[in-house]
């Protein structure tokens, strides 16, 4: 257990400036190489939800849930690595393909359910979502044809079945100079 | 009523039980220094804004409140830092507000402007960057809720100027501070506290780590009722003296570095350790990979983060050690540990020789001789405010703290320069408190320019320049590890009796041992600062002294027996 492996939390924050930058900063000054970071509002008024992937043992992801918390604006953390859970990557690929090629492109996108969003005489580019391995899977085949240029969100991850995360939150009150912070 | 931002400050530190507070006034604070003068608060003119945090700090760990320190924006701010990270490495309560540009000019690099929360983001326990009147009074009380509840810490508040200039219809907050996210209070898990308790009774040699958080957690009563019941002996962090009695027989002193060899022995030896309110700091522990192996291990701490960050335990106790100590004694039978306690007292062994007060009378002034004298003289009543250094040592080693919070130390960021006006701060804490700085004349000159402060406000501390001519730590390492290559630490330093004279204050010199004690009373007897000039030896060194990265019980010890040779180490 006590290797390093890829991990995966899910972090509930308030939406205040600077959030993101004091979870970056938690990570970076604490030496931790982050593999993902993507941050996204949820349906819940003051509150944004992110999804971290980062290489840790069990020692140092026990001290990151711990150090994430220490964040006055830290809500809620979960690690879901071991948690059976959906997770996504969304990837925009531009790969060459010309007349000759073109063809043999979007068959290969056929077989990775990937979409075509856009066609240029020279060029495709190709929307997928998926695991990180789907999506290398797909560069792997595109790779030899020439890849032009990427772009990735990086992971989101959402635990499986009934289980509502944030139904534990209510909207986080709005702060009036009368109640003071609330 | 009607208020503007730069009184609603002060309303709210008024109602957060404030009466001094330490700043240097500029542009973006402006507003705020001409409101505090309708307002019991007492402001303290610093020389350098440094000087405010750590007073801000000083006064923090001597009282046990929030410290305060005020400063403009850029400069201003950021001559904060130095205090701000050596209140957040040592878990000190201090508020430092800071004023900004205003808000329409923020991001356009103007004239004093920058990003002050980006700057104290790594630093601080939390910050924030107000540019709405309606935002101080919460975001004020905020602050203050975070800095002392908690791992207590710094907080900075920056305040735009249009946000202090604007006015609003003003009602004080009232009610309890809450912050969704936070969670300061935690109580240790109960099944845990059994298994503690089991660790505990069975163990045949087990040690108490006393660390600060004792002191912060106001629990030496706690602490002392729990070693009388369990006979456990107690080592202490640096941070840690003064949290249980040093000269109770089952006090063994400070570990680690600097610490006694006995106790760092009886660490390597022990078979358990209970440590309480401390961090395993690598100045505490030596070589991780052989500190204490034969030891189990109970941590009691408030910040969930610090439990195995640098050694496992067998059992992590979340929580305020006091309310820990409350769910321990009860449950721990009562035993006596002679055997363990005689081993120790084995491990003594030749400390006694190597002690260089068992020099013979040479005619030179040794700075351990001016720590024991102090200590005498005082009865070891007085507050001593340490820098960082040699003489931090020293006065760990051999004055005795009987009591919490007469102690106060840069520990964590071993700050130079922290002394006096650290102890600035406390003098406004403890107003009835003997004060004497200790400090080396490296670290003085740092920010001796704080005795001007001191005379202008009248206060009263004995500052003992612990003279060595030296950066004396570094000529240390540079003597053990460099060769005696003595590169950039000898130094020339001002005649600090006319340093001292300069400011209107007094100054003493003392070269001999049987000068200290005329010296002390003079210095008693004389209204206002004085500053003691002790010349002491040169080329001393803090003995025992465990290399950065060693083994714990590997530890360099002074020359035994100094007895036969009469030779300086």
């Amino acid at each position: 257990m006590d290797r390093p492996i890829l991990r995966t939390f899910i972090a509930y924050v308030e939406d205040r400036p600077g959030v993101l930058n004091r979870v970056a900063s938690l990570f970076r000054r604490r030496a931790y190489n982050i593999e993902s970071l993507s941050v996204g509002r949820t349906h819940i008024a003051g509150i944004s939800r992110l999804t971290l992937v980062l290489e840790a043992d069990e020692d140092g992801a026990r001290r990151l849930e711990a150090n994430l918390y220490k964040l006055v604006n830290t809500l809620w953390v979960r690690d879901v690595t071991h948690t059976a859970s959906v997770a996504r990557d969304l990837a925009l690929i531009k790969v060459k393909a010309d007349a000759t090629s073109r063809a043999q492109v979007l068959q290969l996108c056929e077989v990775f359910r990937a979409r075509t969003v856009d066609v240029a005489p020279e060029a495709l580019t190709i929307e997928i979502t998926g695991t990180g391995d789907k999506i290398e899977g797909l560069l792997e085949v595109l790779r030899p044809f020439g890849i032009i240029e990427m772009v990735r969100t990086g992971m989101i991850v959402m635990t499986r079945g009934a289980e509502e995360a944030e139904a534990r939150f209510d909207s986080i009150p709005v702060r009036t100079a009368e109640n003071g912070a609330s | 009523m009607k208020r503007t931002g730069a009184q609603i400050i002060w309303e709210v530190l008024v109602r957060e039980g404030v009466d001094v507070v330490f700043g240097y006034p500029g542009g973006a604070i402006m507003p705020a220094y001409d409101t505090i003068l309708g307002y019991p608060i007492r402001h303290v003119l610093v020389r350098h804004e440094q000087g405010a945090s750590h007073m801000a700090d000083g006064y923090a760990r001597a009282s046990g409140k929030v410290g305060v320190c005020v400063a403009t924006s850029g400069p201003g701010a950021t001559n904060l830092v130095t205090g701000i990270a050596t209140a957040m490495l040592d878990s000190s309560p201090i508020v430092c507000i800071t004023g900004q540009v205003s808000s329409k000019l923020l991001g356009t690099d103007a004239f004093q402007e920058t990003d002050i929360t980006g700057v104290t983001l790594p630093i601080t326990k939390h910050n924030y960057l107000v540019t709405d009147v309606q935002d101080i009074a919460p975001t004020l009380r905020e602050a203050f809720y975070i800095a002392r509840s908690g791992r207590p810490g710094p907080v900075l508040v920056d305040i735009t100027k249009d946000a202090q200039q604007a006015s609003i219809d003003f009602e004080p907050p009232k009610g309890e501070v809450r912050l969704p996210g936070y969670r300061p209070s935690q109580h240790a898990v109960q099944t845990d506290i059994e298994k503690a308790i089991d660790l505990i009774d069975e163990a045949e040699r087990p040690l108490i780590l006393a660390g600060q958080g004792i002191v912060r957690a106001e629990a030496t009563r706690e602490l002392l009722s729990f070693v009388e019941k369990t006979g456990i002996p107690v080592a202490s962090t640096l941070l840690g003296l003064g949290g249980f009695p040093a000269t109770h027989p089952l006090s063994l002193g400070m570990m680690g570095m600097h610490g006694e060899a006995w106790v760092n022995n009886a660490i390597q030896e022990a078979d358990l350790l209970i440590a309480l309110g401390m961090r395993f700091d690598d100045r505490v522990t030596g070589n991780l990979k052989t500190y204490a192996v034969k030891a189990k291990k109970i941590h009691v701490e408030i910040d969930r983060s610090e439990i195995n960050k640098n050694v496992k335990v067998d059992v992590g106790l979340i929580g305020d050690v006091r309310d820990t100590l409350l769910s321990l004694i009860p449950g721990c039978k009562q035993r006596n540990r002679g055997p363990w306690v005689e081993r120790i007292n084995l491990l003594k062994g030749d400390s006694a020789v190597r002690d260089i007060q068992q020099l013979p009378y040479n005619d030179k002034l040794y700075a351990a001789h001016v720590m024991h004298d102090l200590w005498r003289l005082t009865d070891g009543k007085a507050l001593v405010v340490t820098d960082v250094g040699q003489h931090q040592m020293w006065e760990a080693q051999y004055y005795k703290h009987d009591h919490p919070r007469k102690l106060v130390t840069s520990g964590g960021l071993g700050t130079m320069g922290f002394a006096l006006p650290a102890a600035i701060g406390a003098r406004f804490a403890k107003p009835e408190d003997e004060i004497w700085v200790v400090v080396g004349d490296g670290g003085f000159q740092m920010t001796a320019c704080e005795l001007s402060t001191c005379a202008q406000e009248g206060l009263k501390v004995h500052v003992a320049v612990i003279n060595n001519g030296y950066l004396g730590m570094v000529r240390q390492w540079q003597e053990f590890f460099y060769n005696r290559r003595y590169s950039a630490t000898p130094m020339r330093s001002p005649d600090f009796v006319k340093l001292a004279e300069a400011h209107g204050l007094t100054g003493i010199r003392v070269t001999k041992r049987e000068e200290i004690a005329g010296a002390v009373e003079r210095a008693r007897a004389t209204p206002g600062t004085v500053v003691v000039d002790f010349r002491v030896e040169q080329e001393d060194s803090v003995y025992p002294m465990v290399p950065a990265g060693a083994d714990l019980n590997d530890m360099i010890r002074r020359p035994s027996p100094i007895v036969e040779t009469g030779e300086d180490p």
